[in-house]
């Protein structure tokens, strides 16, 4: 039942106990209890709102900068990490595989802010040997939401 | 101009066709009427149709249809029933079900032989088994029984003309599985009568609380049980028309006879479709299966919440509450529930006379739609009284 739970909470996290506890056939105190456990361990870690930042009229950009590190004895790729992940412009951090050893997802309001932000600390850090950007032009698709008006109905509205 | 066929023109117009007719002049109505999935194929399944259309397959295939696809489909069988199948000369692949249907009645009728069907059953039957020149025998199924016809029942309906009897659970519009007994039952008695069984099971995979039961399965069904299913249901693919049938060699080699020349073979695009399907497709549909049996839950409490009583449903996508507690018949009760709640089902009577006093409820649609529906019927019925 808890991996139905998240499914569901993974997928609008507004929807109620009391909804949750009919889909899945149920007892309200069941399903609150769960959801309690899963808070409390960690498994469920916050909720958020997905923003269209865009319509809602803020001035922003992203870019993907794929930075090369040179671990040395002390200092790992996790410590890289972390000098990198801390500063507040910096959306995400990934350790990946392959040419490339981070990936770093960078926000900015403008593409010179973006920029200087690379130049100035990303590529100045101890144990960073080069770096790749690319700015983000359109989203498809994010967290396996396909960003694109909901499709029409194809469906006959009555069939046997 | 001389008279149409008498047997086409007896046949009455469908209850659903007006119905749609109704609904498709109007606006912002919530439909539980549509007997299809909503979700679209999934993508792998259109892709590989895609690339093998890129790759120059747009040509006639074995009448039997694709020997690789029969294959699959014969394996599927080994592998979730244990049930043995030659895809050489045991598997046909046909038009949707609806073909089989079709080719099933033509391929073992003679003109006055009967065919038992219980109802409330899918609109298809009994003109299949008219057109074919049979003669359809109707047994009810009643929501005591959960809708799955009783062995005795179909026992006292048979007669010295009976040819077959026809099967299909899941049922559409009702959702009943029969119990394994049941059907054991009434497989006994096709062997005591020496009857053909059809049976339709198109929904097997959409099941929720245990397994399907597969007829051909059952001791003394095989060698005369045609089954027939399809893609259209478990990895929707409505659109494409393709399914199956299988059974004993001289039974399918029948059916290819009538569709060697009327149909040819089923079109290949959806033939390598259905390879992906059966192949590759099984976590897909089994998300879209998981999301059906919440969405069961959802509209069978909310029915019954709005004051209808409805039954939870074994397989399929419909509910099919009682609405004789109203005192309007299914079809009025439909056709003013559309025009002042704007929602659409279909008048149990569609299926059958005896589906008078209930209707359909499709619940091939979203949760937020079927919580939105069940509250205007909630409205609907509270003004009845
Ligand atoms: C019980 C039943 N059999 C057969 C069919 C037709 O299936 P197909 O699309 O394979 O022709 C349907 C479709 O609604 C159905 O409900």
């Amino acid at each position: 039942m808890e991996k139905q739970i998240l499914k569901i909470l993974e997928r609008d996290a507004r929807t109620s106990p009391e909804q949750i506890a009919v889909r899945l056939g149920a007892t309200v105190e069941e399903v609150s209890e769960a959801i309690k456990k899963m808070e409390e361990s960690g498994i469920i870690r916050h909720y958020k709102t997905i923003v269209d930042w865009e319509k809602a009229g803020k001035e922003q950009v992203f870019a993907f900068i794929d930075v090369r590190v040179s671990p040395s004895r002390g200092v790992g790729f996790d410590d890289v990490a972390k000098r990198i992940y801390n500063y507040p412009e910096v959306h995400s951090v990934y350790l990946v595989s392959g040419d490339y050893d981070l990936r770093v997802v960078v926000e900015g309001k403008t593409m010179r802010e973006v920029a200087f932000f690379v130049a100035e600390k990303l590529a100045t850090l101890e144990g960073v040997l080069s770096t790749r950007s690319s700015f983000l032009l359109k989203r498809y698709k994010v967290d396996g939401d396909v960003f694109e008006e909901a499709a029409a109905e194809h469906r006959l509205a009555v069939t046997p | 101009m001389k008279p149409i066929s008498k047997v086409v023109h007896e046949i009455p117009a469908s209850g659903i066709r007006r119905f749609f007719d109704i609904v498709s002049q109007m606006k912002d109505v919530v439909s539980l009427g549509v007997g299809e999935p909503d979700f679209d194929t999934p993508w792998r399944i259109t892709e590989a149709c895609i690339y093998a259309l890129e790759h120059g397959h747009t040509h006639y295939t074995s009448n039997y249809g694709l020997l690789e696809l029969r294959k699959a489909i014969a394996d599927y069988f080994v592998r979730t029933e244990g049930l043995e199948y030659n895809p050489e000369n045991q598997i046909l692949v046909t038009v949707g079900v609806s073909e089989g249907m079709d080719l099933a009645m033509r391929a073992i009728l003679n003109p006055g032989d009967e065919v038992i069907i219980p109802e409330p059953s899918f609109v298809a039957y009994k003109p299949c088994i008219s057109f074919a020149g049979g003669v359809p025998v109707v047994v009810c199924s009643y929501m005591e029984n959960g809708f799955a016809v009783l062995p005795e029942q179909i026992e006292a309906a048979i007669t010295s003309k009976t040819k077959a009897i026809w099967l299909s659970y899941p049922t559409n519009p009702t959702g009943a599985v029969a119990p394994r007994e049941i059907l054991q039952k009434i497989v006994d008695l096709a062997c005591k009568h020496d009857l053909y069984i059809i049976s339709d099971e198109i929904y097997d995979r959409l099941t929720y609380d245990g397994q399907h039961t597969c007829v051909p399965m059952l001791p003394g069904a095989y060698e005369r049980t045609i089954l027939l299913n399809g893609f259209s249901k478990a990895y929707a693919m409505t659109g494409w028309r393709i399914g199956y049938a299988a059974g004993n060699p001289d039974i399918i080699e029948a059916m290819m006879k009538v569709h060697q020349y009327t149909m040819m073979c089923a079109p290949i695009t959806a033939q390598v479709a259905a390879v992906e399907a059966i192949k590759h497709g099984y976590e897909d549909s089994e998300a879209m299966i998981e999301e059906y049996g919440q969405r069961r839950r959802v509209i069978v409490k909310g029915l019954n919440d709005a004051g209808l009583k409805c039954l939870m449903p074994g397989g399929a996508f419909y509910a099919f509450p009682s609405i004789k507690d109203t005192g309007l018949s299914s079809d009025e009760f439909a056709e003013r529930l559309l025009f002042e709640e704007k929602v659409a089902v279909v008048p149990g009577s569609a299926f059958g006379e005896c589906g008078e006093g209930h209707i359909r409820c499709s619940y091939a649609t979203s949760i937020d739609k079927i919580e939105m529906a069940v509250e205007r019927i909630g409205r609907f019925v509270s003004k009845l009284k």
